[in-house]
């Protein structure tokens, strides 16, 4: 069991290339996230759930869906730790693991109406191609 | 042959408990130029040192060696003991068999062997050693104070006090620094200009001080007791000898456009100006980038105005050459620049400030004369979101900031956050924080009285983003306690950012050749024990110069600078180490790469008729200043053609210990 969380821990950090242990626990990551209250783990949390082996937790939440890979956190972070990054490891390895997607990539185009940016399909399609 | 006596030191049993000293005295009677050879409990103590002595005396030993502790114990004891015998301290050799020996093994055996090993390696260098003079060197009586703010100023005055004459160079128009510009001081929240002016004034005052304001320090030559300074004193057009301070002809100067770098460039000022009313000296300076009389030769208004005559358009720079024995660097620190982190929206917002622009809006010489209002539509803000660590304490690779802690904002936000809601208890106060730091006297006691009597709202988070919305301030945030994202509708925020060193500091201290680390801060010569102290000989650090520090610390490391400056200068002549490099004139081929390895500016290359067998021509060689050089042997492993050497350390010492080790 323990060995399964070591190889947990290794795939998110070697997938992400962050390093948890820079975190100073300053929580400008979550202050920034435009997807907090969305996220059941706040991006500060990824950090130090990963940090304490806690990757199937994330693995099973949906917040590795609910954030936007807006990277801002990544962007304002003072010490270089990359939360964003870590969510999109976590969230490669539950797809990984699946051996499919959340969405499918044809189901994209169905949620195209006037209020959609054509941006956000444009992610959403990258996002969830095979 | 030498005659070369061997004293074994026990150490009680520090060495006598791992390490065969009556072995190591029997073995070293057989090692070659040794005449005498013994051990004793303690070779430090009074018995001991008589029996070096006694030994010296009987068996004409012109050379020993104290088989010991570590020479930066008790080298100089023995050499004291050495010359006292009436023999040549630098015949004295140690051999480390404590530190480097009994300490560090467990078994007797190998201890002895290693003793030995050492023992004879320091006696195969004693065959090379010659007998060394130190030389001597003048000092100068005065010091140079190189800043004007409470570090410069404190020094000043506690040099003057020892009796030297003390030259302060400052940059800007008058002295006071940074101090000068804050409202109130932590934890006593005493009013800072009524602590610092009187400070001020006495330094105006001593005659042992003299004030070169508005100027800089060009060039710097020479060494320790010795130093040679050139300062450019800029022109004010104002005769400092007859202007009054009266400031009439600030009153009628029509142009106003200058920014007033004394309120953090909030507010105008006209283009001759007092920096503020207790300004020293009290004389008024001309910005000849907005004198209209300067520029186009149309006004001289002030010069019409003033009844003392005071104002000249013509005035030059004016350099000033003088000698100094000891040089402080005290040249404090500035604010941070926060523009770069745009989420705080600094650039973009009025009502976006740093703290140094908050002492300022609540100061009573401030801009809004002491009452508190925002920027951007002069009304008072009744919701205050503080942030702390704005560029502090951030990984170098991301270029967000410095990597330091900046050590005072945590108290001087409490100290803001707590003046607020005293004066104006209608405001809320949010401080979001990462870490609240307040080691120091009374600090932890401050910062818990703005949060439990004062009721200041401290979020541990960090703001994510600053928005402008109407005439509303977004601060969208972390609360990790609540474990939720908070935002807050604020009038002004406040942005406790990082303080760096002055960016004069590092041409200074290229000038001074003492070290700075990667920050721009100057380097101590010991971390612990030299922490006032540049590595570079008579250069001393004062203040934020040498690393972040509030008020109360920089008064007490101004203080031990000066009493280093005054320890220095107390010296009619320094005894100059003779372990320093030399350069062998025939050998030496004019590269300069010791030139350039040298730490302290102590090679310089002449031109010099050579004369040697079958050579006799002017060439370009090396010359070491000895009493500039500090003996770190850098240059002579850098020459490639074996022209440097050390004395004491000579290249053919050092081998001939290798062999002594390798045998």
């Amino acid at each position: 069991m323990e060995n399964h969380v070591q190889m947990l821990t290794e795939t998110a950090l070697r997938i992400s290339g962050v390093n948890p242990q820079k975190c100073m626990k300053c929580g400008k990551c979550s202050g920034t996230c435009p997807s907090y209250d969305a996220m059941e783990y706040h991006p500060h949390q990824f950090v130090a759930m990963v940090e304490k082996g806690q990757i199937e937790k994330l693995m099973e939440s949906d917040s590795i869906y609910m954030c936007l890979s807006c990277m801002a956190c990544v962007e304002r972070c003072p010490r270089g730790v990359e939360p964003g990054k870590l969510v999109e490891a976590v969230r490669l390895m539950k797809i990984r693991q699946q051996d499919q997607n959340r969405k499918n990539g044809n189901d994209i185009a169905a949620f195209a109406d006037e209020n959609v940016p054509q941006q956000l399909l444009m992610a959403a399609m990258r996002k969830y191609r095979k | 042959m030498q005659k070369i006596g061997v004293f074994v030191c026990w150490c009680g049993s520090n060495i006598a408990g791992t390490v065969d000293v009556e072995a190591v005295s029997e073995a070293m009677k057989s090692v070659p130029g040794v005449v005498y050879s013994a051990n004793y409990q303690y070779m430090c103590s009074a018995a001991g040192q008589k029996l070096i002595a006694d030994a010296i005396h009987e068996h004409h030993l012109d050379g020993i060696v104290v088989a010991s502790c570590s020479p930066r114990m008790h080298e100089n004891t023995f050499r004291k003991t050495a010359e006292a015998a009436g023999l040549n301290p630098y015949m004295v050799e140690i051999a480390n068999i404590r530190e480097q020996c009994s300490w560090i093994h467990k078994d007797k055996e190998e201890g002895t062997a290693k003793a030995i090993v050492l023992a004879r390696t320091a006696v195969a260098k004693l065959l090379h050693n010659k007998p060394l003079q130190a030389g001597t060197s003048a000092v100068t009586k005065r010091a140079l104070v190189i800043g004007g703010g409470i570090a410069g100023i404190q020094t000043a005055l506690d040099v003057a006090d020892a009796g030297y004459e003390v030259d302060i160079v400052e940059q800007r128009p008058t002295i006071g620094g940074r101090m000068a510009q804050l409202d109130k001081t932590f934890p006593t929240l005493d009013c800072s200009a009524c602590i610092l002016t009187p400070k001020m004034v006495e330094a105006s005052q001593n005659e042992k001080i003299n004030i070169i304001s508005y100027a800089k320090v060009e060039k710097v030559d020479g060494f320790v007791g010795n130093f040679k300074a050139t300062i450019r004193k800029k022109a004010r057009f104002v005769d400092e000898t007859k202007c009054t301070g009266c400031s009439l002809c600030m009153s009628k100067c029509p142009s106003k456009k200058g920014k007033d770098e004394f309120n953090m460039e909030m507010n105008n000022r006209p283009a001759i100006y007092i920096p503020f009313a207790q300004a020293i000296p009290n004389v008024a300076v001309i910005d000849p980038e907005q004198c209209l009389k300067l520029k186009t030769g149309k006004c001289g208004l002030c010069e019409k105005v003033c009844t003392a005559g005071a104002i000249n358009y013509k005035q030059q720079d004016e350099l000033i050459e003088r000698e100094y024995g000891a040089i402080v660097v005290a040249t404090g620190f500035k604010p941070i620049d926060p523009s770069p982190l745009n989420e705080y929206g600094y650039a973009d917002n009025a009502d976006v400030i740093t703290s140094l622009e908050l002492e300022r809006l609540m100061n009573a010489a401030g801009p809004t004369k002491g009452t508190l209002l925002r920027p951007s539509d002069l009304q008072h803000p009744h919701e205050i979101v503080f942030i702390q660590c704005v560029g502090s304490r951030c990984d170098e690779n991301t270029k967000r900031g410095k990597p330091y802690c900046s050590k005072i904002c945590c108290m001087y936000t409490a100290k803001h956050a707590m003046l607020i809601r005293d004066k104006y208890p209608d405001t809320k106060v949010h401080v979001f924080y990462i870490d609240v730091r307040t080691p120091g006297k009374n600090f932890d006691e401050f910062y818990r009285r703005a949060v439990e009597q004062y009721g200041v709202d401290y979020i541990k988070g960090m703001v994510g983003k600053v928005a402008k919305e109407g005439d509303k301030l977004m601060v969208r945030g972390s609360d990790l306690i609540n474990n939720q994202q908070v935002e807050i509708a604020a009038d002004l925020v406040v942005l406790a950012t990082a303080i760096e060193p002055d960016p004069t500091a590092r041409s200074i201290g290229t000038m001074l050749t003492a070290s700075m680390d990667t920050n721009d801060f100057f380097t101590e010569a010991h971390a612990k024990l030299r922490p006032v102290e540049s590595p570079t000989a008579g250069i001393f650090l004062s203040g934020v110069a040498q690393g972040p520090k509030d008020v109360p610390e920089t008064v007490a490391q101004a203080s031990a600078a000066a009493a280093k400056v005054i320890g220095l200068l107390a010296k009619d002549h320094l005894v100059t180490n003779p372990c320093v490099a030399y350069s062998n004139e025939l050998l030496c081929n004019g590269c300069s790469q010791c030139e350039k390895v040298c730490p302290y500016g102590a090679i310089t290359y002449i031109e010099k008729e050579v004369r040697g067998p079958g050579v006799r021509e002017v060439r370009r060689i090396a010359q070491v200043n000895p009493a500039v050089c500090q003996g770190c042997g850098a240059c002579t492993v850098t020459c490639p053609s074996g022209a440097m050497d050390l004395k004491g350390f000579a290249n053919k010492q050092i081998m001939a210990e290798v062999d002594a080790i390798c045998l």
